[in-house]
């Protein structure tokens, strides 16, 4: 039942208003709203026990398995959100003075500057609220670099066809044509394909490497010779950065911009779908475009930069300058985990996205790419199991859930067909990757034996399979009050 | 090894069934001279005791003033439910629902959410939540432009009056798709946007859109009735930009403008933070759009439908996803992947835990504080208000000195006592916008007033900026 629907009139959390009903009548009549304002009216219990109760329909990290590929769904530490919740912190008004900001600032300096090393960039803004924002501030900076020079002719940013969906549209909201290349047969870019496409109308790439097949684009190092030859910038895609943590740098392998997703590599939490933070990187020539505010140290102080400082900038993002409650969040995430910590995360990650792999390959799955080494996630592809037994990849995803895990990452990347995008992340146990193991040989024993009920599944949650194209055809996407309730 | 379970037995017999003897060999793709030594700049991991105590000390030095400031983020009470529920681990650790069966909590929250804000602005539908006020202002923006096909302009009219960072934001993102953004003026005496100044900026193109901020910057009531219109005349859309506190008693943006079939704004967006987001310096908060229904299919974002399951049973579902950048990539209506769920979760909490006589009662309350503030202000000699027409719950003041000195003095006393506009509104130099919001006592007010008298005293006496010993 939805909290409309258990509304009452006259029924309030009174507790939660000003005792008094203040004197508004200088507002003008004609200024004054019309239509009753119909919310909610329900006891403060009642609200609590359905939230509460709401939540408890979720899967999360905090109580599944959750091998999201490309989401990075790692343990959240408790202690991260915690401490960003201090109260100096959390009741700091945006526009207080930095007099009364140096232990926040302190913060995000300390967080740019580890966020430098760990990519190999020249300079870090912490401005974006999420990876497409950051996607956008990086194309931005590109298509102000090359205007800046006078240089109006790069019109088109490259993108290879396994690209998460975020890097055309981004780069077609920064007013580009996107086009795409294809990806070879052994997962890495078609390096003839890049050949033939860059040109003098070329302004960048947009890459991720490790890519979305999960595997390390071992030509890095061509592939940026050839952009960077036409002229163009190279932006690396920062969503699998978790699997390079400490080991390999973006500014190393030649990439000028890059977004970093910190609600993936650095743990903030996902939130039911945000917020993120998605700090771009970039190489000494692009810093000049870099988005606003951006922190220095001068002295002992730390004071904001904003754009009256920064002409060259793209500018500002955000009204207040980014998501600094998730940028604090990482900074705890980063300090606690240090130099040693970082590393271990891509080591420990890629780890049991082979050993899932390896032990998945064993049971009989087809993984995509067998002959390459997974990075911190894999393709298994179920064609066969389509082809052979009819239950589909989705069918496999939804059964998953009936046995206790998330399902994996399902369609995506769309050039492998019937395919689940693993990432079992560095902070789940041997134990669970075995049981997620043997979760997937029973469903396809199910799947031979009474295949109606893999095609049925998930038979254990609170709805059954949803009817999604009744869902677009005929929309409800907003309860109305019935008369007898206004 | 923080986070990492990993026992020496596991990775021995995880490595064997690899096959391969080390970790560093499971890396043996990268090219050798890409590999990195030491992260020498990252210093040494940190126990949880540790880092608590380095937390603690800097939250202190950013101390608790006491603050007046508004200007687009609000200091409102937040009952200890909100965050107490948004906080468990179900909401909090989970993702965007795409496995809709597994994530019905999220789900229905998001259209119970979605079901608040249409009620709040009068409109048929909501999405799911952009980032802020500020960049769901520039998406709703390029939803009108590519709805509009009536005037086929790339132009929008934003009023001077509005949020000088939503101007910015808006321009850096709109204009790399070649729009382009005119600005309307405020009336000097009243501080609202006149429409009898919006003809003479008509052209020959016409407008896309027409921003219509309510209360705007200022504080100040706009003439919605009027500038919606006035737009419709134009055959532009009217986009709203509104204070969802305000809407307790202001009217909706769906009832704008005279009655008929063109009534209400188009669009209304906003910034949801008033709702049970904490300041935190400025995010993270969440954008609301809300739109007529016939433009639902123009709208970026998640938006959440109700359906029903194999069995006939009501479920929740992400819907219209052919408008995402996941399915429709470089044709999408916008590259936005997240929404702000766990801000949302705080805000649906909050709404429901306020209902609609609680809202209004906070609404009336920063009203009146505001009011009384102001008030209390303008006995100080030197300090009057600087527009003549009603506000909501912000004011702006003419100063006897230049703002930027007085507020550094309150500053130093613990008082925050506005924002200073004179580095955006150079032509209103020397005014403060300032806001009491429910939170503020009488007390705290006099606190404030008594200070800056003293302020303003002693720099008088002085003759000099110094900081005066109080």
């Amino acid at each position: 039942m939805l909290i409309q629907e258990q509304s009452r009139p006259g029924r309030r959390a009174v507790a939660q208003a000003p005792l008094y009903s203040a004197e508004v009548s200088d507002i003008p009549a004609g200024a004054r709203r019309l239509v009753p304002l119909v919310l909610p009216e329900v006891s403060e219990l009642q609200a609590v026990r359905h939230y509460t109760r709401l939540s408890q329909k979720n899967f999360s990290i905090d109580t599944h398995f959750y091998p999201l590929g490309s989401c990075t769904m790692k343990y959240n530490p408790r202690a991260c959100n915690t401490l960003a919740m201090l109260p100096g912190l959390l009741a700091r008004h945006p526009a207080a003075p930095d007099s009364h900001g140096q232990g926040l600032l302190a913060c995000l300096f300390e967080l740019q500057e580890m966020l430098k090393e760990v990519t190999g960039m020249h300079a870090v803004s912490l401005a974006p609220s999420a990876g497409a924002q950051g996607e956008f501030a990086g194309v931005a900076m590109i298509r102000a670099y090359h205007r800046a020079r006078n240089d109006s002719a790069r019109t088109e940013i490259l993108v290879p066809d396994a690209a998460h969906g975020t890097n055309p549209a981004s780069a077609v909201m920064c007013g580009f044509v996107a086009r795409e290349i294809p990806t070879g047969p052994n997962g890495d870019v078609d390096i003839a394909a890049l050949r033939e496409a860059v040109g003098p109308q070329t302004a960048g790439i947009m890459l991720t490497n490790p890519s979305t097949v999960g595997v390390f684009d071992r030509s890095i190092q061509e592939i940026a010779g050839i952009v960077h030859a036409a002229g163009g910038l190279l932006y690396y895609d920062g969503a699998n950065l978790n699997a390079i943590l400490g080991k390999v740098r973006p500014g190393d392998m030649g990439f000028d911009v890059i977004h970093m997703n910190l609600h993936k590599t650095f743990s903030t939490p996902h939130g039911g779908g945000g917020p993120g933070a998605g700090p771009v990187g970039v190489s000494k020539r692009l810093e000049p475009f870099l988005p606003v505010p951006l922190v220095v140290q001068s002295g002992d102080d730390y004071r904001w930069v904003s754009e009256r400082e920064r002409p060259q900038s793209i500018g500002r993002l955000t009204a207040f300058g980014g998501n600094m409650g998730i940028l604090l969040r990482a900074y705890v995430y980063a300090r606690m985990l240090g130099r040693e910590g970082m590393k271990r995360v891509s080591e420990f990650s890629t780890l049991n996205a082979n050993y899932l792999m390896t032990r998945l390959k064993a049971a009989g799955f087809d993984a995509a790419y067998p002959q390459r080494r997974a990075s911190h996630e894999f393709i298994i592809t179920m064609k066969r199991e389509a082809r052979d037994l009819g239950v589909n990849a989705m069918d496999f995803a939804k059964r998953l859930l009936d046995y206790g895990f998330h399902a994996p990452t399902t369609y995506f990347p769309l050039l492998v067909p019937e395919c689940l995008l693993i990432e079992p992340t560095e902070t789940e146990t041997k134990e669970e990757l075995d049981d997620f193991v043997a979760a997937l040989v029973a469903i396809r024993e199910e799947a031979r034996t009474n295949p109606d009920l893999v095609k049925g599944a998930p038979h254990t949650m609170p709805v059954r399979r949803l009817d999604d194209v009744r869902a677009a055809r005929q929309l409800d996407l907003a309860w109305r009050p019935s008369a007898n309730c206004t | 090894m923080p986070f990492v379970p990993h026992t020496d037995e596991d990775v021995a017999a995880m490595l064997g069934a690899i096959g391969v003897a080390t970790i560093d060999d499971l890396f043996d793709e990268i090219p050798r001279e890409l590999r990195i030594g030491e992260l020498a700049a990252i210093p040494a991991g940190m126990a949880e005791m540790d880092i608590t105590r380095l937390m603690q000390a800097r939250a202190r030095a950013d101390g608790q003033p006491l603050c007046f400031i508004g200007a687009g983020a609000y200091d409102h009470h937040i009952p200890a439910a909100v965050w107490q529920i948004a906080s468990r681990g179900e909401f909090y650790s989970a993702y965007t629902p795409y496995q809709a069966e597994a994530s019905q909590g999220t789900l229905q929250l998001l259209y119970e959410f979605q079901s608040m804000m249409t009620a709040l602005t009068a409109l048929d539908v909501s999405n799911a939540s952009l980032y802020d006020g500020a960049s769901a202002l520039a998406e709703a923006v390029l939803m009108a432009v590519r709805a509009n096909r009536k005037t086929k302009s790339n132009r929008v009219l934003v009023p001077r009056a509005l949020h000088p960072a939503y101007r910015r934001v808006l321009r850096g993102i709109v204009e790399s798709q070649g729009i382009e953004v005119i600005e309307a003026p405020f009336d000097r005496q009243g501080g609202q946007t006149p429409a009898a100044a919006l003809d003479a900026l008509v052209g020959d193109g016409g407008f896309a859109a027409i921003v219509i901020n309510q209360p705007n910057f200022f504080g100040i009531i706009e003439e919605v009735d009027v500038l919606t219109d006035w737009a419709h005349a134009q055959g532009a859309l009217a986009i709203a930009v509104v204070n969802p506190i305000a809407m307790a008693l202001l009217k909706a943006p769906g009832e704008w403008g005279a009655v008929g079939p063109e009534r209400g704004a188009d669009i209304a967006c906003g910034e949801a933070q008033p709702l049970g987001m904490p300041l935190s310096s400025g995010g993270p908060y969440a954008g609301f759009l809300c739109c007529k229904k016939d433009l639902v299919r123009q709208m970026p974002g998640r938006i959440v439908g109700r359906t029903l399951d194999l069995e006939g049973k009501p479920g929740f579902t992400l819907t219209l996803q052919a408008r995402e950048q996941h399915i429709r990539r470089g044709k999408a209506t916008s590259n936005i992947c997240t929404n702000q769920g766990l801000l949302v979760t705080a805000a649906t909490i909050h709404l429901a835990l306020l209902g609609t006589a609680g809202l209004e009662r906070v609404a009336a309350a920063c009203h009146a504080n505001t009011r009384r503030l102001a008030a209390l202000l303008c006995e100080i000699p030197g300090v009057e208000p600087r527009f003549d027409r009603p506000m909501f719950h912000e004011q702006v003041l003419r100063l006897p000195a230049p703002t930027a000195d007085l507020l550094r003095a309150l500053a130093a006393h613990g008082v925050l006592g506005g924002f200073d506009l004179g580095p955006d509104y150079p032509d209103l130099d020397p005014a403060l916008l300032v806001c009491a919001t429910e939170l503020r006592t009488e007390e705290e007010m006099q606190r404030y007033v008594t200070t800056l008298a003293r302020v303003i005293a002693a720099r008088t006496q002085a003759k000099c900026p110094v900081e005066p010993k109080i």
